[in-house]
């Protein structure tokens, strides 16, 4: 039993088959002397066959390490596969989140509103204002090649990610006009720092859903990255309608996969948070540096 | 004639300003940025068409016309909205979808001097707001209309909705609010989970009932936690029972 639970909670590296040896030679000699005080309790008069208790120790202690070595191997073989398994099924899990997330991206960009609203607002451009026109089909097509490129990779640096965000948020800029001002603070020490990609794009995409689709005054944007600990911490911060919009309900739709994603990549449920502060809507996503 | 753009984005508006041009005799009175702005442009203009997006901030489209008492000729401009494209199709005078082409405005326009010529009762947008929901993620909330100030309630604030005449009155923490939409509009969109018409006039929201008592012969009353009280007839005791478990 003892073993069966030690090997539960602490399971030993490959290089720390020693500590298989040392804690069945331990447990032997326990065992042993836990026998012998008892029978020596037990039998205190018949003195040949306490004689022989003490001469078959050797024998007894070879028997015991033995059995007892045989079980924390078995138990050590059995735990490792199961953790072998979990993890095994985790990665996969999370490889299938991503490649979902990916697939629900490309569905949503190439698909209704942004993508359509874009087309006529270059559309309107062109006739007014040619050179901007031009410049929005670039900015549009390098998000959409972005979209499309990040299949292959399975981290990314933080600046890489940042200037994504930035090129949906000059695209959303030209759509709304001088609605939409964006902050983005980000310490020099963060930009290397990693993170998965494409994690922050529903975080910001549900910033504007609220603080800007549907709200009707001028809205600030901000996104801050820090690196508190041995994390990277991203807040971002957005104005909502407290009337039309109650924040309450819970994490929406776009940050729940972003909260399952995290999961499956770090086993923790703390990484994304959000609070709702004097009408801004506050989301902090922790990533972990590994 | 005269005309109204709403709509959240200034490209989008100045696109269809740029194609209007072609038409002297529609004259833009004023451009919209949203619902509440869209409201009191067409009460102040009374315009012969108007060109909206659905899509918009607090309240959309659809909801914006649904406190006009005689709303104008409609002419839809929208990214993309695959059920509410379907729900107008026969309805609306007609409906663009961004980005459109001057030769599919143009088109548009020709339809609409055609109905406004011909005068085809302007009660066509009415006939269209009555079937179509709002929009199926819309109706989480209801968009009313009192004393001038526009009023958004979320479903979960209603208590209990009573038919009244022509307009069904809403109950809330707050008081109570008419909304010109028929019972059977409500039982149709409401979540019937949480909504359950227990009468012909009466519609209530199970989650705040605290008991059921019987009630002259065959009926039946419901009492809220905010005691107040709501026929049930046989039917409808038969509905809540089966949505209660009972």
């Amino acid at each position: 039993m003892l073993i069966i639970n030690n090997m539960r909670y602490y399971l030993p590296r490959q290089e720390k088959y020693w500590y298989v040896l040392a804690i069945s030679f331990g447990l032997s000699v326990v065992w042993l002397l836990v026998v012998r005080l008892l029978l020596w309790a037990l039998f205190k008069n018949e003195t040949v066959y306490l004689a022989m208790v003490n001469v078959s120790s050797t024998v007894r202690y070879a028997v015991a390490f033995l059995m007892l070595g045989c079980m924390t191997t078995l138990c050590l073989l059995w735990y490792t596969q199961k953790e072998q398994k979990e993890m095994d099924a985790r990665k996969t899990e999370a490889e299938n989140l991503a490649k979902e997330a990916e697939l629900f991206k490309l569905r949503q960009q190439l698909q209704p509103h942004f993508l359509f609203n874009s087309l006529n607002s270059i559309s309107a451009l062109v006739t007014s204002q040619p050179e901007q026109a031009r410049k929005m089909v670039h900015q549009l097509s390098d998000f959409l090649r972005g979209t499309l490129k990040k299949e292959e990779h399975q981290v990314v640096n933080l600046d890489e990610e940042l200037q994504y965000l930035e090129l949906y948020l000059e695209i959303e800029k030209v759509r709304f006009g001088h609605r939409l001002s964006t902050q983005i603070d980000c310490e020099e020490i963060c930009k290397l720092l990693k993170l998965p990609p494409l994690l922050l794009q529903p975080v910001v995409e549900n910033a504007i859903k609220f603080g800007l689709y549907d709200t009707t005054e001028d809205v600030t944007i901000s996104i801050d990255a820090k690196k508190i600990n041995n994390d990277l911490v991203i807040t971002v911060t957005n104005p909502f309608d407290p009337e039309t919009s109650s924040p309450k309900q819970g994490v929406g739709f776009g940050l729940s996969s972003v909260q399952r994603r995290l999961y499956l990549l770090f086993a923790r449920n703390d990484l994304l948070q959000t609070k709702a502060e004097n009408n801004l809507f506050i989301t902090t996503v922790k990533i972990p540096q590994v | 004639m005269k005309t109204l753009i709403i709509d959240d984005e200034p490209l989008a508006r100045s696109v269809v300003k740029e194609y209007l041009k072609d038409f002297p005799q529609i004259e833009l009175m004023q451009e919209c940025s949203d619902g509440f702005e869209g409201v009191k442009a067409i009460q102040q203009h009374q315009p012969d068409i108007i060109f909206l997006d659905i899509q918009m901030p607090k309240i959309n489209g659809f909801e914006m016309l649904e406190l006009i008492e005689k709303p104008p000729l409609v002419i839809f401009t929208t990214a993309f909205d695959e059920y509410a494209i379907k729900a107008f199709e026969n309805h609306a005078v007609d409906y663009l979808l961004k980005p459109f082409s001057k030769e599919r405005f143009d088109k548009a326009i020709a339809k609409f001097l055609d109905q406004n010529n011909t005068a085809t009762s302007k009660n066509n947008t009415q006939t269209l707001l009555e079937a179509v929901p709002s929009s199926p993620v819309q109706n989480n909330r209801i968009v009313v209309k009192t004393a001038g100030k526009i009023k958004i309630i979320p479903v979960e604030e209603i208590h209990y909705l009573e038919a009244s005449d022509d307009y069904v009155k809403i109950h809330t923490k707050e008081g109570n609010f008419l909304k010109n939409k028929t019972m059977g509009y409500f039982e149709q969109t409401l979540n019937p989970d949480q909504f359950v018409r227990t009468h012909r006039s009466y519609i209530v929201n199970v989650q705040l009932i605290t008991r059921i008592e019987p009630y002259e012969k065959e009926g039946y009353l419901v009492i809220l936690k905010t005691g107040a009280q709501v026929p049930v007839s046989k039917n409808g005791y038969a509905k809540l029972k089966q949505v209660l478990g009972m």
